[in-house]
């Protein structure tokens, strides 16, 4: 498997995220990156095919967000729990739902210190 | 077969304000291309154009007919709707410009990325709209000669 890449499976258990839904879905699924964003545009607009996204919202609209952008799956934060329509809606679509009890920045530190890298990880190279 | 003869046509008719089915149009976009057995890439970005642009429906208007057309060399996407109009679209082309209410930011969207969004994966755009009346919007993605089959 390619550097800074690894199966979403391998993820959830390295950073002991709860699965809502897609539990069988979790082996054949590759992380290629991390995107943390409130904003469903942002998501659309500067998260790569393949990304786990992290967020606060537990809309419907972040599923289908997941779903249109290609995303590897969802972290929801901070013990946030979609309700049933997100939930049905990811069950149709085929979106991974993980949720965990810490906040946004300690599960972007926890997801980078098993290895995976943000969508601008180029342009942080450059600043350091 | 001539290449701008369409392979596929189908058109969705929609109501503005109806949450709770916001996607649904573009998900069934995402279906249809996939099953075309166009390529994940284009497929990605015409369907991020479509979700962008109804969005923006759900938000602002009050009823939309949307057209999704693929031929041997583009998808087409064509948004109609009955709504306010943009009083000046090279300001909501801005990135960042936004009216949206905070209900709408609260459920992720309204951070004025939709049209720039739409943009950015179009490889041509054509928005006109009319004040009290409605906009239309037609998005262009290509698909590459090696691709289309």
């Amino acid at each position: 498997m390619e550097a800074g890449k690894m199966t979403l499976d391998d993820v959830a258990r390295r950073c002991s995220f709860e699965v809502l839904v897609g539990s069988e879905l979790l082996s054949g699924r590759t992380v290629a990156q991390v995107f943390a964003s409130d904003r469903m545009s942002d998501v659309l607009a500067s998260a790569g095919a393949g990304a786990l996204l992290v967020t606060g919202l537990v809309s419907p609209q972040s599923v289908v967000t997941a779903h249109i952008a290609d995303a590897a799956g969802i972290v929801y934060v901070r013990g946030k729990r979609p309700g049933p329509d997100a939930l049905d809606k990811a069950r149709v679509l085929g979106v991974v739902l993980l949720a965990t009890p810490l906040s946004t920045f300690d599960v972007c530190c926890l997801l980078g210190s098993v290895g995976l890298s943000g969508a601008d990880a180029h342009r942080r190279e450059k600043l350091t | 077969m001539t290449s701008n003869e369409p392979l596929f046509v189908r058109q969705f008719r929609f109501e503005g304000k109806d949450f709770a089915n916001a996607g649904s149009v573009s998900t069934e976009v995402k279906a249809i291309l996939r099953s075309l057995g166009l390529p994940a890439p284009l497929v990605r970005r015409a369907s991020i154009v479509s979700y962008e642009a109804e969005m923006n429906v759900v938000i602002y208007a009050s009823s939309c007919t949307a057209t999704l057309l693929v031929d041997l060399r583009r998808i087409v996407l064509t948004f109609d709707d009955r709504g306010p109009g943009i009083p000046d679209i090279g300001l909501a082309m801005q990135v960042g410009y936004s009216t949206a209410t905070q209900e709408i930011r609260e459920m992720g969207f309204g951070a004025g990325m939709g049209l720039p969004n739409i943009q950015r994966n179009s490889d041509s755009l054509d928005v006109r709209s009319t004040v009290g009346h409605g906009t239309r919007l037609e998005a262009v993605i290509l698909i590459p000669p090696e691709q289309a089959s």
